[in-house]
Parts: C-alpha cells; sequence; structure tokens
C-alpha cells in the first residue's frame, strides 16, 4: 500500500516541479560559496502562514525537527554516529541561517533499540511535537515500526541505513543504499578486476542479509553466469565462526560475500585472521563493515579486506575534507564517520534544500518537491532524490587499511540509479 | 558434499573441525565456570554474568591502553597481567553487589533473578556512559595473532592454543579450591547444609560473599580472554548469557564435572552440526535435542545428591 501511494506523489512530483534551469545555476553559483558565507537573510524569511498551513512546530523564527535514535541498548553502537552527524548538520545549518529563514531546533528522542518503543516516540514526535521533519531510525525493524506512524499522522522520516528495499513512502525519505545500488556494481567490479567465478555467501540471519544475498546470487547465477558455492546465516550475536572457516577452506570460494553485523563481525575477523586465511590473497567482499566497524574489529584484523558502499572517509574531495574536519572538531579527533553516518548528515540538508525548494514546510509539499532536489556539497559527492525517494548515488569499493580507513579502489562512472523493487531479483 | 575432495584434505578438515570443536568446548567451559559456581554453590542465577564478563574485557582493554602509552616495549606481555587485573576487577565488584544486593535475597531466589537482571541493565548503561555505546578494539601482542602452520591445510590457531590452555589452568584451580582446599570444605559444608555449617562456626556470610566473588572474577578472566575472538561492547556479554545458561542447566547445577561434560556435548554437537549444517540450523536442532533431554532429567546431566 505504501509503495502505491509512493509511486503516485513521486510521478506526481516529477511532472510539475522538475527544477528550472536558472535554479540549477544559482545553485552552482551558491555551492562554493555555502560554506563561506553564512546567509544570514532573516529579513527575508517567509510568513510562518505562508509556509506554515497545517499547523508544524514552525515559529517565526523557529522550526523543530525530531531526532530517533537509540542511545541507549545494543543498537546504540551503530546509532551514536548518525545522531553525531545529523547534529552536525543541524549547526552547520542554522550557522549559515537555518531554512526558509528559521532556526533548526531539535528534539531528541531515545528508540532505546526496541522497535514499538520506537513508534511511540514516533507518535509523540509527530502528534505533541509537530516535528516538521524526523531524522531518524537505523534498522529496518525499528523504520518498519515507525512507518504506519508516519503515514498516519503525514510526517516526513530522513532514513540514513543502506537496506535491503522493497518499500517506498511517500512519508520517507531513504538517503542510504537501497540492496540493489549496493549490491550489483560490487559483484560486477569483482569479477572483472579479480576473474572472480565461485562466491561464498554470508550473513547474520534477518531480513537484510537475506534479502542482499538472494539478489547478490540472482546476480551471480543470472547475469554473471558463475556459481554460488556456499551460502549460510548465523544467528544474530553468533560469536563462533571456526566450523564455518573450515567449509570455507574447504570449497576455497574465489571470493567471500560476508554480510556480518554486530558482534559477530568482530569475532568473524578475528577468528578468520587466527585461522590463517590472509585477505590479501583470499578476496573478500563485505558490505557491512564501515569505518565504525573497524574500530571494534581492529584494522590489523580486516586489513585487505574490500567494502562495496557509496561513502568511505578517506574520499578525496573537498566536500568530505571540510566533513571529516568538521565533524572532528564537534566530536574529538578519534571519532571515525562510516557510510551511515555521512547518509545520516545528508538528511537534515537534503530537507532543508527541499522546503527551499518547495518554499513551504508542509509534509505534502516537502514530499512533492523532494524528487529532483540535489546536493552538490554532499561528503560523498553529488547526490539527487530519485522520484522513488531514495537517491541516485555512485557505488564504491574500498580495501581496508591496517590503520582502519579505506583506500578506494573503485567507484561507478554514473550515478547508480535507486530502485528497491528490482525485478528479476526477488 | 564431499565428492571432490581427496582424502588427504578430508583428513585436514576433520582435524580442523576437531580443533574447531576443542576451542569451542574451551570457551563453553570458561564461560560456564564462573556461573556454575555461583549457581551451584549459592543457588543463585545471575543474570548478570555476561556483564561480569564485559567488564574483565574492559579492563583489558584499558590495560592495552595503557601499555601502549606508557609501556610499549613490555606491550608483548600485558595480557597476563591485563587478566590477572580482570580477575581482580569482576572480583571485587562481585563482592560488592554481593554485600549490597544479593546477600538480602538469599531466601527468595526469584528475586535474585530479577535483581541480577536489573544489575545487568545497569551495568550495561553504566559501561555506555563511561566507555561509549561504540565497540573498542584490543589489539593484541603480535605473538598471540594468526596460526601455527602444520600443514598446507592445517593451521593451529594460537588465539585458540591460549583459550584451551587457559581453560585447563583455570578448571584446575577451581577444582583445587573447591574439592582439596580448607576454604573449598567449608564452600560444600555450607551447600549441604547451611544451619549446620554455621553451627560448627563457619562464617557463611563470608563463604558467600567469597564464593559470589570467585564466580565474578573467573567471569572477568572469561571476559578478557575473549577479547582474542569476540567483540568489547557495553552489550556484548549478552551474547554470551545464553549459551552460558545453556551449559549450566544442562550440565546439573552444582557440579563441576557436569558443566565440563555439558560443554564438551554442546560445543562437539554444535561444531559438528554447523559443518554440515548451515550456523542457525545447527543452533536450532542443539536447542531441540538440549529442550528433549531436559524434558526426560529435568534434573541435568551430573547430579550432587544432598539432603533436603
Amino acid at each position: 500500500m505504501s509503495h502505491r501511494n509512493g509511486d503516485n506523489s513521486g510521478r506526481r512530483g516529477s511532472g510539475w516541479l522538475t527544477p528550472s534551469r536558472r535554479n540549477i545555476l544559482a545553485g552552482i553559483a551558491a555551492l562554493p560559496a555555502m560554506s563561506l558565507i553564512p546567509r544570514t537573510s532573516f529579513a527575508e524569511a517567509p510568513a510562518t502562514s505562508v509556509v506554515n498551513t497545517t499547523g508544524l512546530a514552525v515559529t517565526d523564527t523557529e522550526v523543530t525537527v525530531g531526532i530517533l535514535h537509540s542511545v541507549t541498548g545494543t543498537m546504540a553502537i551503530s546509532e551514536t554516529g548518525s545522531v553525531e552527524a545529523e547534529k552536525l548538520a543541524i549547526a552547520q545549518i542554522n550557522e549559515q541561517g537555518g531554512v526558509l529563514g528559521r532556526k533548526i531546533k531539535f528534539i531528541q528522542e531515545d528508540g532505546a533499540s526496541d522497535w514499538p518503543t520506537f513508534a511511540e516516540k514516533a507518535k509523540k514526535l509527530l502528534v505533541n511535537d509537530k516535528c516538521a521533519s524526523v531524522m531518524g531510525c537505523w534498522t529496518s525493524a525499528s523504520r518498519k515500526a515507525v512507518l504506519p506512524v508516519f503515514e498516519q499522522y503525514n510526517g516526513m522520516l530522513y532514513y540514513p541505513t543502506f537496506y535491503e528495499g522493497l518499500e517506498q513512502s511517500k512519508n520517507v525519505i531513504y538517503t542510504g543504499q537501497e540492496a540493489t545500488q549496493q549490491i550489483i556494481a560490487g559483484l560486477d567490479w569483482v569479477t572483472k578486476e579479480k576473474g572472480a567465478k565461485t562466491f561464498y555467501l554470508l550473513g547474520s540471519d534477518y531480513i537484510w542479509p537475506r534479502t542482499s544475498n538472494k539478489i547478490a546470487r540472482k546476480h551471480i547465477e543470472n547475469h554473471l553466469k558463475t556459481k554460488v558455492v556456499g551460502e549460510e546465516y548465523f544467528p544474530l550475536g553468533s560469536t563462533q565462526f571456526n566450523s564455518v572457516i573450515n567449509k570455507i577452506k574447504l570449497t576455497k570460494p574465489d571470493v567471500i560475500y560476508a554480510i556480518i553485523v554486530g558482534g559477530s563481525n568482530v569475532a568473524f575477523y578475528k577468528q578468520l585472521k587466527a585461522a590463517g586465511i590472509d585477505l590479501s590473497k583470499q578476496t573478500l567482499l563485505t558490505i557491512s563493515v564501515t569505518e565504525d566497524e573497524i574500530d571494534g574489529i581492529g584494522g590489523e584484523n580486516i586489513a585487505g579486506a574490500y567494502a562495496c558502499m557509496k561513502y568511505f572517509q578517506s574520499l578525496d574531495n573537498p566536500n568530505n575534507k571540510a566533513f571529516v574536519a568538521a565533524f572532528k572538531k564537534m566530536w574529538g579527533e578519534k571519532t571515525v564517520i562510516g557510510d551511515v553516518t555521512q547518509a545520516a548528515y545528508l538528511g537534515p540538508w537534503l530537507w532543508k534544500l527541499t522546503a527551499e525548494k518547495a518554499g513551504s514546510f508542509d509534509i505534502d509539499k516537502i514530499a512533492a518537491a523532494s524528487p529532483g532536489v540535489e546536493f552538490k556539497g554532499a561528503p560523498e559527492g553529488y547526490v539527487r532524490i530519485h522520484e522513488n525517494h531514495h537517491l541516485w548515488s555512485k557505488t564504491r569499493v574500498g580495501r581496508a587499511r591496517p590503520d582502519g580507513q579505506y583506500d578506494l579502489i573503485y567507484e561507478t562512472k554514473d550515478l547508480v540509479e535507486p530502485d528497491p523493487f528490482p525485478k528479476g531479483y526477488q | 558434499m564431499f565428492g571432490d575432495y581427496s582424502v588427504g584434505d578430508l583428513g585436514a578438515i576433520f582435524a580442523m573441525q576437531a580443533f574447531a570443536g576443542l576451542i569451542l568446548f574451551s570457551v563453553f567451559v570458561l564461560m560456564a565456570l564462573g556461573l556454575a559456581i555461583i549457581f551451584g554453590q549459592m543457588g543463585v542465577i545471575n543474570m548478570a554474568h555476561g556483564e561480569f564478563m564485559i567488564l574483565g574485557a574492559y579492563v583489558t582493554w584499558m590495560t592495552k591502553t595503557v601499555f601502549q602509552e606508557y609501556l610499549p616495549s613490555l606491550f608483548a606481555g600485558y595480557f597476563f597481567l591485563a587478566m590477572a587485573l580482570a580477575f581482580v576487577a569482576a572480583g571485587a565488584l562481585g563482592m560488592l553487589v554481593e554485600w549490597t544486593l544479593i546477600r538480602h535475597l538469599y531466601r527468595r531466589p526469584l528475586d535474585t533473578l530479577l535483581a541480577t537482571w536489573g544489575l545487568s541493565l545497569i551495568l550495561q548503561q553504566a559501561y555506555r556512559s563511561i566507555f561509549g555505546a561504540r565497540e573498542v578494539g584490543v589489539e593484541l601482542p603480535e605473538w598471540m595473532m594468526g596460526s601455527k602452520h602444520i600443514t598446507d591445510t592445517i593451521e593451529v590457531q594460537i588465539n585458540g592454543l591460549f583459550v584451551m590452555a587457559l581453560t585447563t589452568l583455570i578448571t584446575c584451580a577451581v577444582a583445587y579450591i573447591i574439592y582439596w582446599s580448607r576454604w573449598g570444605r567449608q564452600v560444600r559444608a555450607v551447600v549441604q547444609n547451611r544451619v549446620m555449617a554455621g553451627a560448627v562456626g563457619i562464617n557463611t556470610e563470608k563463604v558467600d560473599r567469597y564464593t559470589f566473588g570467585l564466580g565474578c572474577g573467573i567471569a572477568g578472566v572469561a571476559g578478557s580472554a575473549f577479547t582474542m575472538i569476540g567483540s568489547t561492547s557495553p552489550t556484548a556479554g549478552q551474547l554470551y548469557i545464553v549459551d552460558t545458561f545453556l551449559v549450566v542447566v544442562f550440565g546439573g547445577a552444582a557440579s563441576l564435572v557436569g558443566t565440563i561434560a555439558s560443554a564438551f556435548t554442546i560445543s562437539q554437537a554444535r561444531s559438528t552440526l554447523e559443518f554440515f549444517l548451515s550456523g542457525s540450523m545447527a543452533q536450532v536442532l542443539t536447542l531441540l535435542a538440549i529442550v528433549g533431554i531436559l524434558m526426560l532429567r529435568p534434573q541435568g546431566l551430573f547430579t550432587l545428591k544432598v539432603r533436603k
């Protein structure tokens, strides 16, 4: 149902809201200046009655948004980075004069790694606090829990995590990659560059790794015409991988394709190293290990592995350098920035740009104006919102260094189109 | 699945697999010992067992950081000091917890369950506030990483050997303390008849406190050792708790031999099944088998005969 809704609004949006050429040019011209000159143009702020016709928490000087992540419980480990990135983005936007002449004020709620709590807090942010938008959620389970709330009370959610796809909603902007964006380019690359013929698929046992491996298997078997020699899942939190490592040794796959998450990740890479599998010789491609995870795994245990995602902290472009410097200044020299953290940083910016394009904070207008919104200041490089509310973005392959950073090895030439309902992959 | 492999290959894999089973066995024993002591000797179900392990892991991490910063030349040996500190820290916290919380609840076993569960949540959040929500990386000295190369296909994991040696050492120490030392006799006397033990002059409160401290201390050492194979984060203790309970309950409370036998059975079953089936399926089958056996033998594999 949600899928249909999203589709329609998307199509409507693309019709009459294509940005005019002048807008684009103005945008390009303004961008380099954006970070230099704070635009404190409060005088020009449009009247509240114009930008807010549905009773959101917008005053003449302030607009309220929500941040909804787990800062306690088991997911805090992953979601901390997202919270930090969103706060940084909000602070930077405020420094430049805010959105439609209004400073952003945020209300932070803790989902506490518990999905019903997420739904409850989402309702509080939308119904009591009347947030104009919410940056939040990390796991698919938490997103699925809040989705009906956002659709019922008509809110706007900016969701940062790369995820399995198979979802689309008028009320959500997905700033991470959906599965096909992340998977297909990586498999093509490893086949072409490494001459890979056999793959061993591994994953933690829940929806994201299973859906992703399903897409990977279809692509490997139907498009690359190569072979999957094993596919295995381990319960979340599993800490013993010696048996599967033996199986890998027996089957000698060209590529280990690993989608293991959380604490299991640490156990897996430590045991892989202890078992004498040398990642400088054995190709391992993962889509679940960002710089954040390497902190726990230890760079020396994973050096040599390849990761396929859209962002690495080491990306060499001016946007990213400024972003990394600002992030470290705000959150400490030792913090690292992974793919999802960067995607979370995009949320407030995309919302700001969309609100300015729509000239309104109204949810319906934001939803309709979203397709086509471009953010040229993104640390990962230029991104654009697709009609299906996902982002066009490049896919990149990086290789882990012992110091916990990735070296960029490959990036797609063009932006990869998001395709949350891929035909022939389900 | 074996059609394509030579006899040599298969032999090597079976050797590796047997070794993997032994490592898992050592890990299980190490996890379960502390809990078995507390549960067996005191009847307290310590739901915060995993958090005591993680305290050990964090102590190891702190020791590592200090050595890296101030004593890089001695880094190769820091792990031994870290384990000793982990034992002391977890043991001390255990005694404190016994004194402030557990001793008031001895007559209400179900309440200890709730209280220690609450304690586990408090400890988790404390770790999160003190050490941050993110995982910390515990680097090992060079000699503890990697594997010994025996043949082209057989590799013996050094951290596996280390855990096995440590488990053997600690198990022997615990067996000595419980069965041969004077203090162990007192502990067993208290288990068999608390009132009588008190009557002959044993300070039962002190015995309880030290027993709890010992169990927690061993959990701390286990946590310290597991930084070699697992993650260190505020909630990582939860990863171990289910397996730990399984081993203790299946083995029959109050029996060291039972704990060891049950750890052996479960680890071998799991690692064999994991080889032939997928990881999730292996766990399901192991759990089903354990449930089945416990239905037939609710008291577990081995039990102490105690006059009730």
